[in-house]
């Protein structure tokens, strides 16, 4: 048995890009050290001995500009996992809109000196442009429709947990996959790691083009659930609908919402996944959400671990080999 | 007065007048503001005292006419002036302009165009041809004053970078114009469609996480408006079309008689989709850029004579307004000044005969909006555009003429530099390479 440590060698990290954006051309020698690193806080958090000395004296600032208490919870445990200074900055959208710009907030962080910049905002590319014009690392804590990788990261952990691999298998990407940055997330990575991608739902929340990104197509859930190794199911977005694209909830959870019957054409315990909050009764039915394929609560525990993984690796980004 | 101080001769220049097909080394004579004769090379008999401008061998043609610019001016000054638009156009071989009515307030009051050509002679650099309001505060529910707005001098009638959604609206539109014989310009997106969009739907925008605006947006609205144009045998102009399915549309149209017409702009035929790259917020127009095929059929319809000119499109914005997420950043980029040289990337690609660009850019335009500029026959204003077509440079958003900087050129090898303009017989503009 090999005991050297799991973590990527130290030669990875001077090579590694400074900010985290997005997964889309990553490659798996990329992506393979988020997971492996992950994998062991995961192990570090369950037996609660983490190394708490990694990012002392480093500044993490949570700055979201979108409302999300799990996703800034995560970030900001791991975050204090690892020893850092953990400041949570919540700005209303509508203050920038109304004139304060994305690059004096950037101006005001490099002012504070701060290590390591968590983002959440509700336009694509947001995140991009303040990594253009700060000194921190910045890490994509989802940005409008566009990227949410450490969801991805999270994901591909929960499933490679267990599947040993994600190389051969089929994901079902169900809902509203319009409007979901997990869902272009999850396509770029897994394909990237050479699972098989099939997208369903109803024709106005598929995008025309996501044929593009080497996914397979599917408007109905007995077509694209069909053998399926993994379901995930997205959050059905009311918020950000416009209206009109879908008559109902009701009608929604009639024809794409995951219950036993239609999980049953999937693989035998195919793996259940959703990134929450759910929906109950939208698009999952409790009785899924809860049985013993989802994996639901598991791939919150991983938020954590990837998200200290990422943390980490980008600290270290740049140090000498 | 002693008229032959006022005289200016041209020499060793390739003379090109789209107008009349005239592309000739040759010598031309400038009197008093105007033009006073073309005559060969090593013809004699200039007026004594007359000042002599040595070309270079470079290029002289009648001073561009860009049909279709915004400026900040009244009501956003921090994006642009005249002043600061004029300047930028003299730098671009630009001598007459054709300006948006979607001011604040808006063009739709006589006394606004009265001010905007007065605004325009001021600076002695540039004419400035208004558009007015086609409905009032350009909002597209009751019509503007078209015949008072007419008669102060507007050349056409638009909303501006709105479209006339209201089709009701477009026929009493087109139909009262008719009675002026007057064009009405209209931005061909159907608004509906393109609404929270910000990037042409498809491959690039999906990846990008941006609201898409499906291509069919034009050819809807195109459709629609060319319907409408044979019901009421109105004069009908296009704007800055994008797409091979709109091309198709107006070349048919244009086939059976209708009286439609069509102008595109630089990032049409010069970029595509991939310029907005990495969020690139100076990339983001209105209507989107393309895709490949649809710059590939926006090409070839400059060469078929389906696109009637070539307008810059120039849409200045502060700052502020671009250091946005590219969805909420503001749309429009500067053109004033590239114009020209985006251009003739057709010419040294073969796509266009230099005459031919130079049409698109001269006396085309001129001639949808009634305008006497972009000639250079005897009696005209000696507006002219001295250029080197070789001259090779890059496009550098913050050395740009004029207050904003938001060109989708930027970092663009070009080759074709203004070396001078003149307004009525007087330089407005000298490059310098410094």
């Amino acid at each position: 048995m090999n005991d050297a440590p799991r973590a990527a060698p130290p030669r990875f990290f001077a090579q590694h890009a400074r900010h985290l954006l997005g997964v889309q051309g990553m490659h798996p020698s990329r992506i393979e050290p988020f997971l492996d690193l992950a994998e062991s806080y995961a192990l570090m958090n369950r037996s609660r001995k983490t190394p708490r000395d990694r990012l002392r004296g480093r500044t993490v600032i949570n700055l979201f500009f979108e409302d999300s208490t799990r996703t800034r919870t995560s970030f900001e445990l791991a975050g204090k996992r690892l020893g850092a200074d953990v400041v949570n900055m919540t700005v209303a959208s509508s203050s920038v809109n109304k004139g304060e710009t994305l690059l004096d907030t950037a101006a005001t962080l490099n002012a504070m000196r701060t290590d390591l910049l968590v983002v959440r905002h509700s336009q694509s590319g947001a995140p991009a442009l303040l990594a253009r014009k700060v000194e921190a690392s910045v890490v994509n804590a989802g940005d409008g429709t566009h990227e949410h990788p450490t969801q991805a990261l999270l994901d591909a952990l929960t499933i490679r947990r267990h599947f040993g691999t994600l190389h051969g298998l089929t994901v079902a990407i169900c809902g509203d996959v319009s409007h979901s940055r997990v869902a272009r997330s999850n396509i770029h990575l897994l394909t990237a790691m050479g699972a098989r991608v099939r997208v369903v739902g109803p024709p106005t929340l598929i995008p025309g083009a996501i044929g593009a990104l080497g996914v397979d197509v599917h408007y109905t859930m007995e077509d694209g659930l069909r053998d399926a190794d993994v379901v995930m199911m997205l959050r059905m977005q009311r918020e950000r609908m416009s209206g009109g694209q879908v008559p109902s909830a009701r009608e929604y959870f009639r024809f794409y919402g995951l219950d036993h019957k239609r999980l049953a054409v999937a693989r035998p315990q195919a793996l259940v996944m959703h990134p929450g909050p759910m929906n109950r009764g939208v698009e999952i039915d409790s009785r899924v959400a809860d049985s013993d394929q989802s994996a639901i609560r598991e791939q919150v525990e991983m938020g954590v671990a990837v998200r200290m993984a990422v943390l980490d690796l980008l600290s270290r980004a740049g140090d000498a080999p | 007065m002693n008229a032959a101080i006022d005289a200016t001769i041209f020499e060793n220049v390739r003379l090109i007048d789209p107008a009349r097909g005239l592309d000739r080394p040759g010598r031309l004579l400038v009197r008093g503001g105007v033009i006073a004769g073309i005559d060969l090379p090593a013809a004699e008999g200039a007026p004594e005292g007359a000042r002599v401008i040595d070309g270079g061998g470079a290029i002289l043609c009648p001073g561009l006419v860009d049909m279709r610019v915004a400026i900040g001016e009244p009501g956003f000054e921090y994006r642009e002036t005249v002043l600061s638009a004029a300047r930028a156009a003299a730098a671009g071989g630009i001598t007459t302009m054709a300006v948006l009515p979607n001011s604040q307030p808006a063009t739709d009051d006589p006394a606004l165009v009265r001010h905007l050509r007065a605004r325009g002679e001021e600076t002695g650099m540039v004419s400035i041809l208004p558009y007015g309001a086609l409905t009032r505060q350009c909002e597209g529910a009751e019509m503007a004053e078209i015949g008072l707005l007419h008669e102060a001098g507007a050349i056409a009638f638009t909303d501006g970078p709105r479209a006339l959604a209201d089709t009701r609206m477009m026929r009493l539109a087109l139909t009262y114009a008719r009675g002026f014989d007057a064009l009405v310009v209209q931005h061909p997106e159907e608004p509906a469609l393109a609404r929270g969009g910000c990037a042409t739907d498809g491959e690039l925008a999906t990846r990008l996480g941006l609201p898409g605006i499906p291509a069919a947006a034009e050819a809807i609205m195109i459709a629609r408006d060319l319907r409408l144009a044979e019901l009421t045998r109105g004069r009908l102009h296009f704007c800055h079309v994008s797409t091979a399915e709109g091309l198709e549309l107006i070349r048919a149209a244009k086939a059976r008689g209708l009286r439609v017409t069509c102008d595109t702009a630089p990032p049409y035929f010069d970029l595509n989709e991939t310029a907005i790259g990495d969020f690139r917020t100076y990339a983001k127009l209105s209507p989107p850029l393309r895709g490949e095929a649809d710059r590939q059929a926006v090409c070839a319809a400059l060469a078929d004579g389906t696109i009637d000119a070539i307008a810059s499109d120039h849409a200045p914005c502060d700052a502020d307004d671009k250091r946005q997420p590219f969805a909420v950043a503001s749309p429009g980029g500067t053109g004033l000044a590239t114009l020209l040289a985006v251009t003739l990337a057709q010419v040294h690609g073969g796509a266009l005969p230099m005459i031919e660009a130079l049409g698109l850019l001269t006396h085309r335009p001129a001639a949808l909006l009634r305008s006497r500029a972009g000639t250079l026959s005897d009696g005209a204003a000696a507006d002219l555009c001295l250029f080197d077509p070789e001259r090779a440079w890059r496009v550098e958003a913050d050395r740009m003429p004029g207050k904003a900087q938001n060109t989708p050129f930027d970092g663009r090898a070009l080759e074709g530099r203004v070396l001078g303009t003149w307004k009525a017989g007087k330089p407005v503009f000298a490059h310098t390479d410094a």
